[in-house]
């Protein structure tokens, strides 16, 4: 079937050309709807959560009546009024969306206030009395840990024997390390407009990046057929994974208040309460024991990933699965148990976040690299090439997934010779030589992400596409536009089938009424899923119109030819319009569904063994950093990607991933700190406190290339690979760069003791620690 | 009476709406015009930005970009107002829109109207344009998408073609001198006089500067405030006074009118100035709102107490002077009396061989608040340390004289080892706090390190201090 792909020469915006964004001209006037733009029908109301001020209490009474006696309040709801199920756990059960007995962290939300206007609801909603009785907490992963508390069980992989491996190994080392989480700071906060309908039927436009799962959830809670609800979202401001799950709660909470109050009703999470309330990236506490050869290779590893999963499971168990499932980067682990435990806090439940785990994984096991090499006295780099994935041998994964596409030795030689890496180390030692106050650091970060989601019943994905009469169309799919550019490449798909321009093609909102039973838009893998599902609507109608034309010129189908907006049949052609219309009066249908599901998948979610991923992608940065060792400020100097994206859909989109990506993961590793308090409350909570990359933080030389000539070596669409997710962990150099800048302060070879993310004043305490030990 | 303004070249004329409506949900929600965002309500994100146009003394537009999250609809009495929607006329995309889509500027859009206004007031601006200025034009703009680089490189396209369109052009109007809805008054004095008889008329009115602090009542604790005395309309507040010794600035005076000055004066402030929230913040914060706020991190703070400030408080029945550094009482309390106001600040003009030097230390370089501010204003004679003081924000209660430091370096000779004594002395000066923005241990060391930069720093130790100017 996928025969001839790389062939195929589109017309405007086929597959692998550069087309910009589909609605970056709404964009930039304003005139892109969000769902806070949408005119509201009259008569539509507000609501607000009425959130727990203490981490862990027992809810003994909620007195709402000096609220509902505000001019304004339609109604005040807690867990008592929902008349379905209390409940939107996307994985396991138990969690509802208004606290019931319990409230499990500060900012559970355990009431709702909906009102005339905002500012009626929010200020009736302090007028919420809520009687807590305040129990102990636990607030520390380690606490959680020692208590044995866990969201769900914990998980582990192992193969061969790792104690007996890492006894008999000629060097052993261990150690520990901690990388905190990060909020997603998506510009639009979470949102939800719910529009009750005939009977009890109800439509929700909601913020979300899985529809379904809002569609599921709006239905649990209101005890109705899920066929009575219909989502829609056209764009998000921004998802990141926190609209994955996250967005249930606005959601639902919206439709409950739209149906008790039978008016439309508006949750907009402001951007503190959004903080508070909704989930983030997971922070892990690691620990490891490893055995090492003369050579550099790990004979033996044992790795503990504690994750704070929150108060609930959430998604927390895809989350620590692709945790461990990246644990080894792109090393050969021959014997290794990796050990996760999803640890249970009063604090809000930790959620997906681009890269799903998968982040924290890698950069446990580059401080292990990093170790072996300080602890060898030689370089990061050798370290790594005495590690890596073989092509033959050496080549299967902890999770005993064979590693069959790995690129990453060319991948990595390829770059370090393009930028000169072995040159400027020498020139950064020679700086570090000459400054006293100033050090500089460099470093190389190679990545290998699998995709596919990690459970097999998601990979699956639907589209709807209509041809007009006059030729133009209409596309539709389970994949949601966030920014991320899917509508416009699952629009180019189309565009190469029919051979038309790409502007003949309407991209409309993703609705559970069009494509039912869809996965949320992540894994990196919207594109991979949905772009194949139009594949086949697209050529399921293709074929009936060629069918239809081969009567019309009355030649055999094969002879039919679809090309620049026009049909063919030897010397005769007509537009692409024409061929609708009679394939119309033939009373042929101008409309399908199509479906995919990823091949050559299967994984055994209780062994964590199998063949999770159908194929892995690679790519590799170099990045060179200053860290001023009086004050622990540091910048990124320069950063070189080479990322493999198989044969790009769209070089223009999937550069924009890679940077922000890039420029998102920084952040998580360098400015972006989530503290809280003894009390469990987040005390950066809006952008006043919680610093996301400036425009300056963007490293001034910041070169990105794509890997030509890299067909994907399984058939995805268009020989293409996905690229949402894996730039991101491209940033683990820069932090890896910073800790070489700390390293380079003591003249032995000492690893630095450097949690991520690296703050001004982190890295100034790793200096300090670093003076003190090699004075002593 | 009645709010008058333009908003995209149309007159606008409220006279029913609260005064802390906020100008972002005015538009919004009152004008139907959602092509401004809210991402914060906070001043940080810039995803509400847009543009007021007002003349300089030479009646030449001057385009500032401001957040209207922070900002209420009185503000923009007599005002010429520009947002997103006012940009593309007669179907033509204004250049910083071309230059976005074609740079691939935009992924989910959200953040984009508002980078689309920043990017607008600064190429109708007449600044050179290299990267460090488009940076200190986008400081106040959060994007999560993309990375930013094709902003940057769209800031650089648009702002190749010179010409300016012009919005500036439009019949003045006259601002009025209050408004009132039911039962909020905001009081718009435009003399002394005026603003020092409504300030005991209504002891209980908040006064509003810029509002870059007091907006967040507005925008985020929705509180409907029922008197507020405004000072930008007051004049002799707005005024800056150069002489041979000193330079006095109206306590309503924006960071943007005072930057040209601080460079010439104090170059070292200047940068600092640049570094307080962005130029959304600077162009209606002020720094009699920085000290009326007394904030322990309030940037200028240290640096005016350092060199030797002197306030001028006003109330009706007179004036009085006190040195800034006697201002700040306890933790947020300040002497200000009933009735009185801050008039301006006086700022002696470094003499000779006085050398000033102000070091703001945050997690971020841009637009965050400071984890510990050091400022110092030191006379070096040959060797010898003549003069010193030294003032530090983020280590105590209030900004406050580092004198244990300054008495390990007055009088003794300039060598690294009297900055590391000078850096030892931190800890007689201060018992500072830990917080979310950086710990106690933190602080200490760093404000002790902070005595080796200035060290290396005034003598040219080193040929790279600070790693931004790598
Ligand atoms: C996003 C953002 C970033 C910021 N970054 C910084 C930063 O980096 N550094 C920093 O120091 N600050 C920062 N601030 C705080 C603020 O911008 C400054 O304190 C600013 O100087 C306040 O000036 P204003 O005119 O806006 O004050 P307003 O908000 O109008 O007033 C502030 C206070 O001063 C009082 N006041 C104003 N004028 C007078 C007067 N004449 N007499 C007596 N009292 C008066 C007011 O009553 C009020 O209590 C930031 C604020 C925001 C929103
Ligand atoms: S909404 Fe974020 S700055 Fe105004
Ligand atoms: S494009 Fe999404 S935040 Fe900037």
């Amino acid at each position: 079937m996928m025969d001839g792909f790389e062939e195929r020469q589109a017309t405007i915006g086929g597959a692998h050309a550069k087309v910009k964004h589909d609605s970056a001209a709404r964009h930039v006037t304003g005139k892109a709807i969000f769902i806070d733009d949408i005119v509201a029908p009259p008569g539509t109301l507000e609501a607000v959560f009425v959130t727990s001020p203490h981490a862990h209490a027992k809810i003994n009474s909620i007195d709402k009546t000096k609220a509902l006696n505000i001019d304004g309040v339609h109604d005040v709801l807690i867990a008592e009024d929902i008349p379905g199920r209390n409940d939107i756990a996307p994985v396991f059960e138990d969690e509802p969306i208004l606290a019931e007995k319990f409230a499990q962290y500060v900012g559970h939300p355990v009431a709702l206030v909906a009102a005339d206007n905002y500012d009626v609801a929010f200020h009736a909603a302090k007028e919420v009395f809520v009687e807590y009785q305040v129990l102990e907490p636990i607030l520390s992963i380690a606490e959680a840990l020692k208590r044995k508390e866990f969201t769900y069980p914990p998980q582990i992989i192992g193969r061969g024997d790792p104690e007996s491996a890492i006894a008999a190994a000629r060097h052993k080392i261990s150690g520990e390390i901690a990388c905190g989480g990060q909020d997603h700071f998506y510009l639009e906060g979470q949102i939800a407009l719910a529009q009750p309908g005939e009977e009890t039927d109800i439509t929700v436009y909601s913020s979300t990046q899985h529809p379904t799962e809002v569609q599921h959830s709006v239905s649990k809670i209101l005890g109705i057929p899920i066929n009575d609800v219909t989502i829609e979202v056209r764009r998000m401001g921004g998802a990141f994974g926190g609209k994955e799950s996250q967005a249930s709660i606005i959601a639902a909470a919206a439709a409950l208040a739209a149906v008790k109050t039978k008016r439309p009703v508006k949750i907009r999470l402001r951007r503190d309460d959004d903080m508070v309330i909704t989930g983030k990236r997971h922070d892990f506490e690691f620990t490891y024991v490893a055995g090492v050869g003369d050579d550099g290779r790990i004979e033996g590893i044992e790795i503990v990933m504690a994750m704070r999963s929150g108060n609930v499971a959430d998604l927390s168990s895809g989350v620590l699965a692709r945790a461990l499932c990246h644990g080894d980067n792109c090393y050969y682990l021959p014997n290794v148990r990796l050990s996760g435990f999803p640890c249970k806090t009063n604090t809000v439940s930790n959620t997906a976040f681009r890269g799903f785990g998968a982040p924290q994984g890698m950069l446990l096991m580059e401080v292990v690299i990093e170790h072996i090499a300080r602890h060898l006295g030689q370089s990061v780099d050798a370290i790594r090439a005495a590690n890596y994935y073989g092509t033959s041998d050496r080549n299967i994964t902890p999770y005993e997934q064979v590693v069959k596409d790995s690129i990453v030795v060319e991948l990595t030689d390829r770059l370090a010779r393009e930028v000169e890496y072995e040159d400027r180390k020498l020139e950064v030692k020679n700086f570090n030589s000459r400054h006293q106050t100033l050090k500089k650091g460099i470093a190389l970060m190679p990545v290998k992400f699998g995709i596919s989601f990690n459970a097999p019943p998601l990979n699956q994905a639907g589209a709807l596409v209509h041809v007009y009469t006059d030729g133009s169309v209409h596309l539709n799919h389970g994949g949601t536009e966030m920014g991320q550019g899917l509508f416009i490449k699952v629009a180019q798909v189309v565009a190469t089938v029919f051979q038309i321009d790409v502007n003949n093609i309407k991209i409309s909102a993703t609705r559970t009424d069009k494509v039912p039973n869809t996965s949320a838009t992540a894994a990196s893998a919207g594109s991979d899923l949905n772009g194949m599902a139009a594949f086949n609507a697209a050529e399921t109608i293709k074929k009936r119109m060629a069918c239809i034309a081969a009567k019309h010129f009355d030649v055999p189908e094969s002879d039919v030819e679809f090309r620049q907006n026009r049909v063919f049949a030897g010397n005769v052609s007509m537009p692409f319009a024409e061929l609708a219309q009679i394939t119309w009066s033939n009373r042929v249908s101008l409309s399908a569904t199509g479906y995919y599901k990823t091949p050559e998948i299967h994984w055994d979610p209780i062994k964590l063994k199998g063949n999770p991923f159908y194929y892995f992608t690679y790519g590799a940065c170099i990045s060179e950093v200053i860290i001023d060792t009086l004050t622990g400020e540091s910048r990124v100097l320069r950063a070189d990607i080479l990322q493999d994206c198989g044969m790009s859909l769209n070089p223009t989109v999937d550069y924009g991933q890679i940077e922000g990506a890039f420029v998102q993961g920084m952040g998580w590793l360098t400015s972006e700190e989530l503290v809280w308090d003894k009390e469990g409350r987040l005390m950066t909570h809006g952008p006043s406190t919680y610093k996301i990359p400036g425009s300056r933080d963007v490293p001034p030389d910041f070169n990105i290339h794509i890997l030509e000539d890299a067909p994907n070596r399984f058939p995805t669409i268009f020989r293409s690979k996905a690229v949402g997710e894996p730039p991101l962990m491209l940033a683990i150099s820069v932090w890896l760069a910073i800790r070489d800048a700390v390293a380079s302060i003591s003249e032995s070879p000492l690893a630095p003791k450097l949690n991520a993310p690296a703050t001004p004043e982190a890295i100034l305490m790793a200096v300090n620690d670093i003076r003190q030990r090699a004075n002593q | 009476m009645t709010i008058q303004f333009y908003l995209n070249g149309e007159l606008r004329r409220e006279d029913a709406v609260s005064p802390t409506t906020t100008v972002l949900d005015y538009l919004r929600v009152s004008a139907g015009k959602t092509g401004t965002k809210e991402g914060c309500a906070e001043g940080d994100c810039g995803a509400c930005t847009i543009v007021v146009v007002r003349k300089n003394g030479d009646d030449e537009p001057l385009y500032e970009a401001v957040n209207s999250c922070l900002l209420i609809l009185p503000q923009l009495d007599g005002a010429n107002v520009v947002t997103v929607e006012g940009l593309a006329r007669d179907g033509h995309f204004d250049p910083v829109q071309t230059a976005m889509v074609e740079s691939d500027g935009t992924q989910c859009g959200f953040c984009t109207p508002g980078f689309i206004m920043a990017l607008f007031a600064l190429r109708q601006g007449n600044e050179k344009i290299t990267d460090g200025t488009i940076h200190d034009a986008l400081a106040g703009n959060l994007c999560r998408c993309t990375g930013y680089r094709p902003i940057v490189q769209a800031a650089h396209q648009a702002c190749q073609d010179a010409t300016k369109d012009l919005y500036g052009e439009l019949s003045p109007l006259i601002p009025g001198e209050g408004y009132e809805h039911n039962h909020q008054k905001f009081f718009a004095p435009q003399n002394l006089s005026q603003l020092a008889e409504m300030r005991t008329d209504y002891p209980k009115a908040m006064i509003l500067a810029g509002g870059t602090d007091l907006g967040l009542l507005f925008s985020k604790d929705r509180d409907p405030l029922e008197a507020i005395i405004y000072t930008s309309s007051v004049a002799e507040l707005g005024e800056i006074e150069e002489t041979k010794d000193y330079l006095e600035i109206g306590a309503a005076v924006t960071y943007t009118r005072i930057l040209p000055y601080f460079e010439r004066l104090y170059p070292s402030f200047a940068t600092l100035i640049t570094r307080i929230g962005s130029r959304q913040i600077r162009n209606v914060g002020t720094i009699g709102g920085n000290i009326g706020t007394a904030s322990p991190i309030g940037d200028t703070l240290p640096c005016l107490i350092a060199l030797d400030a002197m306030l001028t408080l006003y109330s009706k029945t007179g004036s009085r002077e006190l040195p800034l550094e006697d201002f700040f009482i306890e933790y947020r309390k300040t002497d200000l009396k009933p009735g009185e106001f801050i008039k301006s600040i006086r700022i002696p003009k470094l003499k000779n061989k006085q050398k000033f030097r102000a070091y703001k230390i945050s997690k971020r370089y841009d637009q965050d608040i400071s984890s510990v501010i050091g400022a110092y204003r030191i006379e070096i004679d040959g060797l010898r340390v003549k003069d010193i003081r030294i003032a530090f924000g983020g280590m105590a209660e209030i900004p406050k004289r580092a004198v244990a430091c300054e008495g390990a370096i007055l009088d003794k000779e300039w060598v690294e080892d009297t900055a590391l004594k000078a850096g030892l002395a931190v800890t007689t000066d201060f018992k500072p706090l830990s917080d979310h923005r950086a710990s106690k241990d933190y602080r200490l060391c760093v404000a002790a390190n902070l005595f080796i930069r200035l060290y290396r720093d005034l003598t040219d130790a080193e040929d790279l201090m600070e790693v931004v100017a790598a």
